[in-house]
């Protein structure tokens, strides 16, 4: 078990912070201070919409450990509509095809138990398709 | 810097080996190489490795191996760089020999992945990527490549059957590699019915894992006098963002453009002086991504390479002549190891029905992650 390790990423996995670079502007998830863009110092947190696109999609059918009661899952490279690309779930997908270019939104869900029925639930980001 | 010369080579059958374990592996492939070369004594070990420390319980490799080979004493390291490791340990050794600190140095790359059921080893796999962003979303490491197929397939329009010849023609090669995991001619046919591992990849996509190890004996260049000599012409190691989904463009592996253009600024050559190019073919889609980071296609075409015949050990650009991971299979941090040594193979003349003619420079490239280490070997016989 590793509680400390999920606790810390709390911003990130429930409230998708990341950072705004206040040199560049360029809005980066996740957060880690040094800029991919510019190099440059960037530690002013920035809470993303949430909305974005599929980007690209696999449905997982060999699972790794941990995930294995779940297959087949799809997971997705969802580009958030301020830049990001994040590597997410995709969940409440119905009947529903995937397509490169859904327009897809955050929601929290359980993302596994880590280790046996007495251990932590770890929650975190998934995206589903935009209700209308 | 000095010149350094490749003098022995070693290997074992990549299986799943239940009746050796990693010492047993590595101490073959390493009395192989120690016996190839003539020698007794190396200056240093340095062992490549990805997952030991996960399924077999057991860290610090260096003195395991050097202990167990008989060379105890000396400086003896584990290096790691995921399924890069192979070509990081060499790089290692390389650069303490051509540096002048050692006049001699062992290189081993060894993966012992069968003890453990595959749900553990797919979960040990996916350590190479982000564990904090890519891994605890349930990611598996195929279905991060398998992201990046889907994407390439949607932006220039290739089906997934086109990327079979890849697998064809590894499977084809692997035949006459007597060290071939796999020995299994496989048609278009097999290709598009394989079991799904993560959409669009399946298991004809995948390179299967393995039980094997792989050593390299590295010496001076000028210690060696007449003969043909084995020159490794250029190492060049590039790294790009641990999780794929940082990369500005996931469908160009970046780290392999920059480190195959150094090592082909250090060798002097360009792709078109390359007689046999041994890519890390660890998913079909690599296979066209790295021909077209280092420039043996535009982008986008790679696929072509392949359905136009040019792949083949007598094509324009030979790849995976003893079976690349797809066949002669990858046990992920000998891989590195295993493509050099097939390199030698092939600058010697020792590969039979697969043997690219009168081949005299030779590239490898091994990849760490999805694309986040990339490592060029160039060697030239001479």
């Amino acid at each position: 078990m590793e509680i400390p390790r999920h606790w810390r990423l709390k911003q990130q996995r429930y409230g998708l912070v990341g950072e705004v670079c206040p040199h560049c502007q360029v809005k980066v998830f996740p957060p880690r201070d040094v800029c991919p863009n510019c190099g440059g110092e960037a530690r002013t947190p920035y809470t993303f919409s949430g909305r974005g696109e599929v980007y690209s999609y696999t449905t997982i059918y060999e699972a790794p450990a941990g995930f294995e009661d779940k297959a087949p899952y799809t997971v997705a490279l969802v580009k958030l509509e301020e830049g990001p690309l994040v590597t997410a779930q995709l969940t409440d997908l119905g009947d529903k095809p995937v397509e490169i270019g859904m327009p897809v939104e955050m929601v929290t869900r359980r993302l596994r138990q880590d280790g046996d029925d007495r251990s932590i639930l770890i929650y975190g980001y998934k995206f589903r398709p935009v209700m209308n | 810097m000095r010149q350094v010369a490749i003098l022995g080579i070693g290997q074992t059958v990549i299986d799943e080996h239940w009746d050796k374990s990693l010492r047993d592996l590595t101490v073959e492939a390493a009395l192989a190489a120690l016996q190839d070369a003539g020698r007794e004594t190396a200056g240093g070990v340095f062992v490549g490795n990805m997952m030991s420390g996960i399924i077999n319980d057991q860290n610090n490799l260096g003195p395991l191996v050097a202990d167990w080979t008989g060379l105890r004493g000396g400086d003896a390291v584990k290096i790691d760089a995921a399924c890069g490791s192979g070509a990081a340990a060499l790089r290692s050794g390389l650069m303490a020999v051509a540096s002048g600190e050692l006049d001699s140095a062992l290189v081993i790359g060894v993966e012992k992945m069968t003890d453990r059921p595959m749900r553990e080893v797919t979960a040990a796999l996916a350590t190479a990527a982000d564990a904090d962003y890519e891994v605890e979303m349930g990611v598996s490491f195929v279905g991060l490549n398998a992201l990046i197929m889907r994407r390439y397939m949607y932006e220039y329009g290739w089906q997934h059957e086109d990327f079979a010849p890849f697998a064809i023609n590894a499977h084809a090669n692997a035949l006459h590699n007597p060290y071939a995991r796999l020995h299994q001619k496989i048609t278009v046919e097999d290709f598009e019915k394989s079991v799904m591992v993560a959409t669009p990849i399946n298991l004809l996509d995948a390179s299967p894992i393995g039980d094997g190890a792989a050593a390299l004996y590295l010496v001076p260049a000028d210690s060696l006098r007449g003969g043909t000599r084995i020159l490794v012409a250029a190492s060049a190691a590039a790294t790009d963002t641990i999780g794929g989904h940082d990369r500005p463009d996931m469908l160009f592996l970046t780290a392999a453009y920059k480190s195959c253009r150094e090592a082909y600024r250090q060798a002097g050559v360009g792709p078109e002086d390359i007689d046999v190019f041994e890519l890390h073919d660890a998913f079909t889609i690599m296979s066209a991504l790295s021909l077209e980071a280092c420039g043996f296609a535009e982008r986008g075409r790679g696929v072509r390479l392949g359905l136009d015949g040019e792949i083949g050990p007598t094509g324009r650009i030979p790849i995976t002549t003893r079976g690349g991971l797809k066949a002669r299979g990858h046990p992920v941090g000998a891989t590195g190891v295993y493509q050099v040594v097939e390199v030698v193979q092939q600058l010697r003349g020792e590969c039979g029905p697969t043997q690219v003619p009168d081949a005299r420079v030779g590239m490898a490239q091994n990849i760490g992650g999805s694309g986040a280490t990339i490592i060029t070997h160039i060697l030239k016989r001479e």
